[in-house]
């Protein structure tokens, strides 16, 4: 990589953002350190430099999502970016479009940054093989969702001030969560004693090789907790294929006060969110005092800041025009 | 095979070969001499010195001459797809590897699932082929799993045995009513092992599944069908084969079957012998198969599984697919790879690290699928088809991708470094194809 004396440094490796597993831990805390920077110079009202300034970024999203969609759409327009945003509907897949041809036409754009989204595993990593810009995966299937286990980790690291040795606990929908997978690769790679709490039908196989603790009781999985990482339960897997009905599943797995009161006093409780208030969560826990469910959104447009930052000190275009 | 009828009175020998052949219990130096399209005389007297005048001969310089093997699990995409594969390319595939006699699975458009569509196929290969060609016909109509299809007449018009294909008769009343009419037109029937309700997923169940996010096959999926299945053989008497086992359990299944004296055969690709799960490495659709790829714990017991004859042949399971169908998100991308031309190069690389004797591959795609489907063939020896692969055992090579002659490109293989490849293939005398 050409370093001259005005070119900012080098955050990660990488072109793309694919997936944790693929970054080292000096990388993941290098993306937190500019995160934290990003989040307060935001919470000072502070302008930010416009390090995207002449960069197109555009999200792509194949699968509806508007939280994360807008958290992307702020990060970029923060930092300067022209920002795109495109809903690509079910109607163009049904013509017969398959992703390389949607990823061709908008490479043919000459985008800078490539926000995508795709309900298939995998799909975001094929799109990256086939663009000349710089791709983030936003959520791919039931493989990964890179931003959010970092804003995660930057969410407990302002207040638990580290990573190293806490214990976390991810309860609900492993099997079927990209958010659980990210969260497991990360908190792998920072030496977080990580457990995993589902019923058995909610657990992926192989569970136990990925470096956790598993755990089918809840009360036995939240001792000693200092994170409660709670999971969305889809609604399609309430009705009798997964787990019997949302009633049972909140009476053994939903997280509400007493439940709580289990694992470490003062423990963080956490939600990628959107929240199901009363099947994996109870309100008075999602909104009390030991939620930092709202933080956790705020940090995420911190951690996609600093994502979109990375990514563009990489970029051709950018290095030749500090050179 | 069909083109060269008017040579009746050629005569051609090859000599100076290492004549191979695991069901005659042949291994010596020697020469085979071809007259009219079979074998006419063949050992160590065959040579230059001994052979008639006007024989046309090749000196194959001390190179593997062994029966052209015979793969019993092919599809191709004539008729309905022709765009993949058709018979033509499929036997240009099949010659470049030493394959002399390919068996047509039914899953085409329209479904061969009618003594029409047979006729087709047959006419078509007459035609178009430079191999021979034998239909498996459709066990269910439209291979739906729930009416039988017209076995008598379906054998009648040339189709050798029946299968679904890549689907599993899952109804066991169907398969096992099925298995009884089968039987009585002595037609093997040959399932493909899988319990769709418990599949569902795109790879093998387990941490590299999990770790990429995608659904699993569980090994358990194959070991209920074919336990299943064994019960309905030990109910109705008839020969059954499992087209492609892949786990390490199925092998104690079938073993079990066997010494209870049951009619029951199985197979083996040779994707699943030499490649394990972790090959599809960040989502290479090539590498989705089914079965699944599984773990090489797995992949090693199979291997010792054709070399104790436990699994009885080996197959490419030949499945030609495009950009279409494997440029897409791994969930969505079709199954199958395509496999006749490195299937003998892939089963050598076996022999070569001593995993597998080379008596044993060979006879695992010759003599062993001739003898399940009762098809002439199979064997070097006087009055035989002279249906023939000539082998050098050492010649190191790089397969790639654009230069298989099958018309789809989704090789398991591409880049991969051989030792041993196909020099000549002799098909009913004729040379079909040369290195």
């Amino acid at each position: 990589m050409a370093k001259t004396s005005s070119s900012p440094r080098p955050v990660i490796e990488s072109n793309h953002l694919l997936s944790i597993a693929d970054l080292s831990p000096t990388e993941i805390g290098a993306l937190l350190d500019l995160a934290d920077k990003y989040a307060d110079d935001t919470r000072k009202g502070g302008k930010h430099a416009k390090v995207l300034k002449g960069l197109t970024q555009i999200n792509l999203f194949f699968e509806n999502s508007t939280r994360t969609q807008s958290s992307f759409e702020l990060a970029g327009k923060r930092l300067g970016a022209d920002v795109l945003n495109m809903a690509v509907s079910a109607s163009s897949l049904a013509k017969g479009e398959t992703v390389l041809d949607t990823a061709m036409t908008l490479n043919a754009m000459r985008p800078h940054l490539l926000i995508v989204r795709h309900q298939s595993s995998g799909a975001v990593e094929l799109l990256a093989q086939k663009v000349s810009c710089a791709v983030v995966n936003a959520g791919d299937g039931q493989h990964e969702h890179p931003t959010q286990a970092l804003l995660d980790a930057l969410t407990i690291r302002r207040h638990l001030k580290r990573l190293e040795g806490l214990t976390v606990a991810i309860c609900g929908d492993i099997a079927h969560s990209r958010v659980a997978r990210s969260n497991i690769a990360l908190m792998s790679k920072m030496n977080v004693r990580l457990r995993l709490v589902a019923p058995p039908t909610l657990l992926p196989s192989g569970a136990e090789n990925l470096g956790a603790e598993i755990f089918t009781d809840m009360q036995e999985g939240l001792k000693g907790a200092d994170v409660v990482m709670m999971l969305r339960l889809q609604l399609e897997r309430m009705n009798g294929s997964f787990i019997p009905s949302a009633r049972e599943y909140y009476r053994f797995f939903g997280l509400d006060q007493q439940m709580l009161a289990i694992a470490n006093e003062g423990a963080l409780v956490m939600h990628p969110g959107p929240m199901n208030r009363g099947v994996e969560i109870d309100s008075i826990v999602a909104d009390g005092v030991q939620s930092v469910i709202r933080e956790q959104v705020e940090m995420g447009v911190a951690t996609r800041m600093a994502v979109l930052d990375a990514l563009s000190r990489n970029l051709e275009t950018t290095r030749k025009a500090d050179a | 095979m069909a083109k060269n009828i008017s040579n009746i009175t050629d005569r051609t020998a090859y000599v100076n070969a290492r004549l191979f052949d695991p069901a005659t219990k042949l291994d010596q130096t020697g020469g085979v001499l071809i007259e009219d399209g079979v074998i006419k005389w063949m050992g160590d007297a065959v040579t230059r010195a001994s052979l008639p005048e006007g024989t046309s001969i090749t000196d194959v310089k001390g190179a593997l001459l062994i029966p052209g093997l015979i793969d019993m699990r092919v599809f191709t995409g004539e008729p309905g797809s022709e765009h993949r594969e058709t018979l033509h390319s499929a036997s240009r595939a099949a010659a470049a590897g030493g394959v002399t006699s390919i068996v047509i699975q039914p899953n085409t458009q329209p479904v061969m699932d009618d003594a029409s569509i047979v006729d087709f196929i047959l006419r078509r290969a007459q035609d178009t082929a430079d191999v021979r060609v034998y239909p498996m016909a459709a066990i269910t109509q439209d291979l739906n799993g729930e009416k039988m299809t017209e076995f008598g007449l379906l054998k009648e018009a040339g189709a050798i045995a029946l299968t679904d294909g890549i689907h599993s008769v899952r109804n066991s009343k169907v398969l096992s009513r099925a298995m009884k009419y089968a039987g009585n037109f002595n037609m093997l029937v040959v399932q493909h092992v899988e319990d769709s309700d418990l599949a569902g997923g795109v790879m093998h169940a387990g941490e590299s599944a999990t770790r990429l996010g995608l659904p699993g096959i569980p090994a358990v999926a194959e070991l209920i069908a074919l336990e299943r299945d064994i019960r309905l053989v030990e109910m109705t008497g008839s020969p059954y084969h499992a087209a492609q086992i892949s786990c390490e359990a199925s092998l104690q299944i079938i073993r079990q079957a066997k010494d209870r004296g049951l009619p029951v055969s199985c197979g083996v690709s040779i994707n699943h012998l030499t490649l394990n799960e972790h090959d599809i490495g960040a989502y290479r659709t090539f590498f989705k198969i089914s079965p699944p790829l599984r773990r090489e714990e797995d992949r090693k017991a199979l291997v010792a599984g054709v070399a104790d004859g436990t699994i009885d042949v080996i197959v490419s399971s030949h499945d030609p697919q495009d950009a279409d169908t494997k440029r897409v998100p791994f969930s969505e991308a079709a199954f199958g790879a395509v496999g006749l031309e490195t299937l003998l190069a892939a089963g050598l690389s076996l022999v070569h690290s001593g995993q597998l004797p080379l008596e044993r591959l060979v006879e695992a795609m010759t003599d062993a699928p001739a003898r399940l489907l009762g098809i002439k063939g199979g064997r070097l020896e006087q009055g035989a088809n002279a249906d023939i692969a000539i082998v050098d055992m050492s010649v190191p090579w790089i397969v790639d991708a654009d230069l298989l002659k099958s018309a789809s490109r989704n090789t398991t293989f591409e880049a991969r470094a051989f030792e041993g490849r196909v020099i000549e293939t002799i098909v009913g005398g004729v040379s079909v194809y040369k290195l």
